[in-house]
C-alpha cells in the first residue's frame, strides 16, 4: 500500500444553508465509506481560508488568501491506496466536484532503502 | 441564536448578529465534514456563536456601540465574558426569543411583514423558505424582510417584556402573527402540499412561550393555544397515505391525536376567565365541538352554527360567512346552505377561493343537481392551489359523473341541454 494526500481545492461559500447542510452530509458519507474500506490513514482537517504567506529571502509576510479563491486549499486527507490509479479512482467519489471544486491527488514521496 | 446575539449587540446590529450565526454555522459544517457530527450539534453551535460574539465585542467595542441597556457591562474586560455567558444561559435565551417576538410585531409593520420576520429571525427560515411559506417570489420576500429589518433596527433597543403597559398593548399583534403563521401551515396555499406541519409546529412552539410567560398568559393566549392544539390534533387524519386531502366528514377520527385534544381542552378551560371573548375563543370552541364528536354524524351542528353566528359578530369576513353557510347546510339542509351563501356580504372576494366553488358544488350535489354541481367543482378546479386540492376536487367531479352518468355523456357530446328534473336524491346530510 502507498500513501497519498488529497488536497481539496475550491472554497465553498455563498451557498444557502440547506445546500451546505446537504453537502456536509455527502462529505460525511463519502469519508465514512473510504474509512470503512480501510483507505483513510488520517482523516485530516479543514483549513481556514485566511492566514499569512511568508516569502522570499526577506521573509516578507503578507496576508492570505494566497491564490484565486477556486484554488485555495480548503482541507487535506491522508489516504492509503494500492497505487496512484486507485487513489485517483477513489477521489472521484468526493462531493467537491458538485460545487466545481477539485481534488489534487499527490503521492507521498518515499525512499526505498 | 439571532435573538440572543441581538440582545447582546443591540437591535441596531441585527445584521451583525445574523452574520455571526451564519459564520458559526458555516464553520461548524466545515469541521463536521471531516470530523463527523458531535454529540450535541446545537450546543456546539451555541458555544461557537458565543465565542464569536466575545471576539466581536472585544474587537469592535471602540468602533461600535452595542446594546445600550447593558451599558458598561460589555465594555469592561472584567464583566464582558460573564455577561455573555449569562445571556447564553437557557433561561435568558427564552426571554430573548420572547423579546424578539414582540420586537418583530412592531406596529409600523404590516401583519404579513411581522409574520415573515418571525419566521426568518425566530424560526430560522431562509428567505427561500419564507417565500415558499407565503407562496411568493424570493425577491418580493427579500424586499419585505429587509424593509422590516430596517424598521426593527430603527427601534434602537429590543422590546422590553417586563413593562406591563406596552406589553399588553402589543400582545394582540403577537397573537395575531402566530395565528396567521399557524393558519398558513394549516390552510396554506402552498403549491406542493396542502398542510405544512412545520409551520404549525413553529407557531405552537412560540405560542407555548407566551403561555409560560406570566404577563402573556392571558385568556386570549390560552384560547389561541387551545385552537392550535385542537386543530393540529386533526392533522394526522387530514391527509391520507397518498398525500391527498380528506374532508372533515370522511376522516378516520381514530387517527386524531388524543393527547393534543386533551391539551387543547385544558387550554380552552384556562381561557374561560375574564370578560373578553376573542375570535380565538370561538374558533377553539368550534374545533372542540368537532373533536368531541367521535363520528361525523355525532357532530352538534346546532352548536357550531351558533358559534359561527358569534364569530360573524367578531370577525365578519367572507370566509367565516362561507364556513357558517357550510355548518348551516349540515344542520338544516343544502338548500339553506345555498341561501346563506347567496347572502354573504362581499361574496366577490371568495371568487378565487377554491373551497367557495367546492361548497356550492357540494350543496348542489346533495340537492341532486349533479350537472350544476359538476360545473361548480369544475370552477373550483381552476383555482386549486396544489395537487392535493386538485385531486380532491377531481374526485368530487367523478362522484357527480357517477351519480348522473347518462346526462354527463350527453354534456360531453355537446348536445343541446335537456331540462330534466332529477328526482333521485343524493346522499344528503344526516
Amino acid at each position: 500500500m502507498s500513501q497519498f494526500v488529497y488536497l481539496y481545492r475550491g472554497a465553498e461559500s455563498g451557498r444557502s444553508p440547506e445546500k451546505m447542510q446537504e453537502m456536509m452530509q455527502k462529505w460525511m458519507a463519502w469519508m465514512k465509506q473510504l474509512g470503512d474500506q480501510g483507505h483513510i490513514k488520517d482523516i485530516g482537517h479543514p483549513l481556514e481560508s485566511t492566514g499569512k504567506l511568508v516569502k522570499g529571502k526577506q521573509k516578507a509576510v503578507t496576508d492570505g488568501p494566497f491564490a484565486e479563491t477556486k484554488d485555495v486549499v480548503g482541507g487535506y486527507t491522508l489516504i492509503e491506496a494500492r497505487d496512484l490509479e486507485q487513489a485517483v479512482e477513489l477521489s472521484k467519489g468526493c462531493p467537491i466536484f458538485e460545487v466545481e471544486g477539485a481534488v489534487e491527488v499527490r503521492p507521498v514521496m518515499k525512499m526505498n532503502m | 441564536m439571532v435573538a440572543t446575539l441581538t440582545r447582546i449587540f443591540g437591535v441596531h446590529n441585527l445584521a451583525l448578529a445574523e452574520d455571526v450565526v451564519q459564520d458559526a454555522f458555516c464553520r461548524a459544517l466545515e469541521v463536521w465534514k471531516f470530523r463527523g457530527l458531535p454529540e450535541n450539534p446545537s450546543a456546539w453551535l451555541m458555544a461557537t456563536a458565543k465565542n464569536r460574539a466575545l471576539d466581536v465585542l472585544r474587537r469592535e467595542r471602540t468602533a461600535r456601540t452595542f446594546a445600550p441597556e447593558l451599558g458598561q457591562l460589555l465594555e469592561s474586560e472584567w464583566t464582558v465574558a460573564p455577561v455573555v455567558e449569562e445571556l447564553f444561559g437557557a433561561h435568558a435565551i427564552k426571554d430573548d426569543q420572547l423579546r424578539m417576538m414582540f420586537s418583530c410585531c412592531h406596529p409600523r409593520l404590516t401583519e404579513e411583514a411581522q409574520v415573515a420576520l418571525v419566521l426568518h429571525i425566530l424560526c430560522g427560515f431562509s428567505v427561500n423558505e419564507v417565500a415558499n411559506a407565503f407562496v411568493s417570489g424570493n425577491a418580493a420576500i427579500e424586499k419585505r424582510i429587509s424593509r422590516a429589518k430596517k424598521v426593527l433596527a430603527g427601534s434602537k433597543k429590543l422590546f422590553d417584556v417586563s413593562g406591563a403597559d406596552d406589553f399588553s398593548g402589543r400582545l394582540p399583534a403577537v397573537q395575531r402573527a402566530l395565528y396567521l403563521l399557524f393558519n398558513e401551515g394549516y390552510h396554506g396555499a402552498s403549491p406542493e402540499s396542502a398542510v405544512r406541519a412545520e409551520l404549525c409546529q413553529e407557531a405552537m412552539r412560540l405560542t407555548a412561550m407566551l403561555v409560560e410567560h406570566p404577563l402573556a398568559a392571558t385568556p386570549a393566549t390560552h384560547a389561541l393555544a387551545a385552537l392550535m392544539c385542537l386543530n393540529a390534533a386533526r392533522l394526522p387524519g387530514r391527509v391520507d397515505a397518498s398525500g391527498s386531502l380528506i374532508s372533515l366528514f370522511d376522516q378516520d377520527r381514530s387517527r386524531w391525536d388524543s393527547r393534543l385534544v386533551a391539551e387543547g381542552q385544558r387550554f380552552l378551560d384556562l381561557s374561560a376567565t375574564g370578560s373578553e371573548l376573542t375570535e380565538y375563543h370561538v374558533e377553539a370552541a368550534i374545533a372542540s365541538v368537532h373533536a368531541m364528536a367521535h363520528r361525523t354524524e355525532d357532530t352538534d351542528w346546532g352548536k357550531i352554527v351558533s358559534l359561527y353566528n358569534t364569530l360573524m359578530t367578531i370577525r365578519p369576513t367572507p370566509v367565516v360567512g362561507l364556513n357558517r353557510a357550510i355548518a348551516i347546510a349540515q344542520h338544516e339542509g343544502p338548500q339553506r346552505g345555498l341561501e346563506e351563501i347567496r347572502a354573504i356580504v362581499d361574496r366577490d372576494r371568495l371568487a378565487t377561493y377554491p373551497f367557495f366553488h367546492a361548497a356550492l358544488g357540494e350543496f348542489e350535489f346533495h340537492n341532486g343537481r349533479y350537472e350544476i354541481a359538476r360545473e361548480h367543482f369544475r370552477a373550483a378546479l381552476d383555482f386549486a392551489r396544489n395537487p392535493m386540492e386538485r385531486q380532491f376536487i377531481e374526485q368530487r367531479m367523478g362522484a357527480c359523473e357517477i351519480a348522473a352518468p347518462q346526462r354527463m355523456v350527453a354534456a360531453r357530446s355537446q348536445e343541446p341541454p335537456v331540462r330534466r328534473v332529477v328526482r333521485h336524491k343524493g346522499p344528503g346530510p344526516e
